[in-house]
């Protein structure tokens, strides 16, 4: 079974710094280093460093790849200067989400694209489908490490482990003088880059963010810490069967750029208001932590539906989910129960995110 | 790694500290290390029979949800309020501030069939 786990090239400088590796999505990854609640806490207020070499990274390139890529992705690539990125989706013909990604632009026709780790095949294969002859294509996944320093002081580990450089602006992105490539964005809501350097060096990166004041994270923390900023998690969040517009995330999509794929039953739903949207669920008191797909209850018993995804928030003390539930029951302040085992837990409709970090730099 | 020479311990990592009839149950320092943050404890209902092996309370780790087996049989006669308030404390104090219900066993020579420290430590090592 072990053989079939891919293995993240940053996995001996885990085993050194004391992370406990699981499986993960395919992966061997670590799911925590101490304990899920310290390492929130350390991202929420110094800097953590997770390892995110499971994510896939795809090169575009070619004339005409702008205009291709604005065909094949919800958002409008045509508003990225060079070295500037933006969050995307990338959608099915019934406007449900294959993936959400991130698109970096870095050159007038060259784009550095970061996907989710269990969808690197099949964006790969729905990209290659609607390719054009002129247009380059390149799954780079396996050439790459990963990592994403995140947190109020990860200017200052950069600073450190990267003397002279300078961090990319909010959502940019640049090459480094030793040939890594450095992100300004992050899945954290705090501020934040995410680091790709070869993938035999990424060992060595990892050991200095450390030894620069980041604390090792797992994947633990970054469940819960996404989730107080209700950022979707893709598989849970957001599904081939559910659409950006449901899941509240029409600012990421550009209905008047241009047809793309899966437009025609966004620009639908747009019009006439989805039957179903995603809202944020929190507790009104204390409870056992909601999981995904535990259901969603009205007060009077009817189910409404499940969370698709659930956590004990350690910022707010208490649990918070996501839950596709229909529109009559989505307004801010709305209540509901949120059955665990046969308990229910009383909670309510609130605003998104959850939590709000602190100004960014 | 923590295993007090005076308690009895089940397989699955319930201690019980027995005192006349009545037994004190909590989970082991290795289990609260292996679970990680506890951020809750549902309790059992006060007057509740139960059989060793029933799933008598509930442990939760802002990973997953953990039952909590009674190590004997017996009736709930007690359990801890506090751990409900501040779940952390099954973290930070297993075997004292964090225990989790009493039971008033029916036989107490049932603690007998438990494991021993020693066998505990043989069975997690």
């Amino acid at each position: 079974m072990s053989d079939l786990l891919k293995r993240s090239p940053l996995e001996a400088a885990h085993i050194e710094l004391g992370g406990k590796l699981v499986p993960f999505a395919g992966w061997n990854m670590p799911v925590q280093y101490t304990a899920i609640l310290d390492e929130h806490s350390a991202v929420r207020t110094k800097a953590g460093v997770f390892d995110i070499s499971h994510m896939g990274q795809f090169l575009v390139s070619g004339e005409g790849s702008l205009e291709w890529l604005n065909k094949m992705l919800a958002n409008n690539v045509a508003k990225l200067g060079i070295g500037e990125g933006q969050y995307t989706f990338l959608l099915n013909g019934h406007g449900g989400v294959i993936d959400d990604l991130i698109i970096y632009r870095t050159g007038e026709n060259d784009f550095f694209l970061v996907v989710n780790a269990s969808m690197i095949e099949e964006d790969f294969a729905w990209f290659a489908k609607h390719q054009p002859e002129s247009i380059e294509l390149r799954n780079e996944s396996e050439l790459w490490a990963g990592m994403a320093v995140q947190g109020p002081e990860s200017s200052a580990v950069f600073a450190v482990v990267c003397p002279g450089e300078t961090l990319p602006p909010r959502n940019g992105i640049s090459k480094t003088s030793t040939g890594s490539i450095v992100c300004r964005t992050g899945y954290t809501g705090e501020d934040g880059f995410e680091f790709f350097s070869p993938a035999e060096e990424g060992g060595e990166w990892l050991k200095k963010f450390v030894a620069a004041g980041a604390k090792p994270c797992g994947l633990g923390c970054r469940d819960s810490l996404r989730l107080e900023m209700c950022y979707p998690l893709n598989g849970n969040d957001l599904a081939p069967d559910r659409t950006p517009i449901e899941a509240g995330l029409g600012f990421f999509v550009d209905l008047d750029k241009g047809d793309f794929i899966g437009r025609e039953t966004l620009a639908k739903q747009k019009a006439e208001g989805p039957a179903v949207k995603l809202v944020a669920l929190q507790y009104t008191d204390k409870g056992a932590p909601p999981r995904a797909h535990y259901a969603v209850f009205s007060p009077e018993g009817e189910a409404l539906g499940e969370l698709s995804s659930g956590v004990h928030s350690p910022s707010l003390g208490t649990g918070i989910g996501l839950a596709y539930l229909p529109s009559a029951w989505t307004k801010i302040g709305t209540e509901v129960r949120i059955d665990v085992r046969g308990r229910q837990f009383p909670a309510k409709v609130v605003k998104k995110p959850f939590y709000k970090p602190a100004a960014k730099a | 790694m923590n295993v007090p020479s005076d308690l009895r311990f089940n397989t699955s990592h319930e201690w019980v500290r027995l005192e006349g009839d009545i037994a004190t149950v909590g989970i082991s320092d290795h289990a609260q290390e292996e679970l990680t943050d506890v951020v809750f404890v549902e309790l059992p209902a006060v007057g509740r029979a139960v059989d060793a092996g029933d799933p008598t309370a509930v442990v939760e780790s802002v990973k997953a949800a953990s039952d909590i087996y009674a190590p004997i049989g017996g009736e709930v006669v007690e359990v801890n309020p506090e751990v409900e308030a501040n779940p952390a404390l099954v973290n930070t104090d297993p075997y004292g501030a964090g225990w989790i219900f009493k039971l008033r066993v029916k036989n107490t020579a049932d603690v007998e069939s438990l494991l021993t420290p020693e066998g505990y430590i043989a069975q997690i090592s």
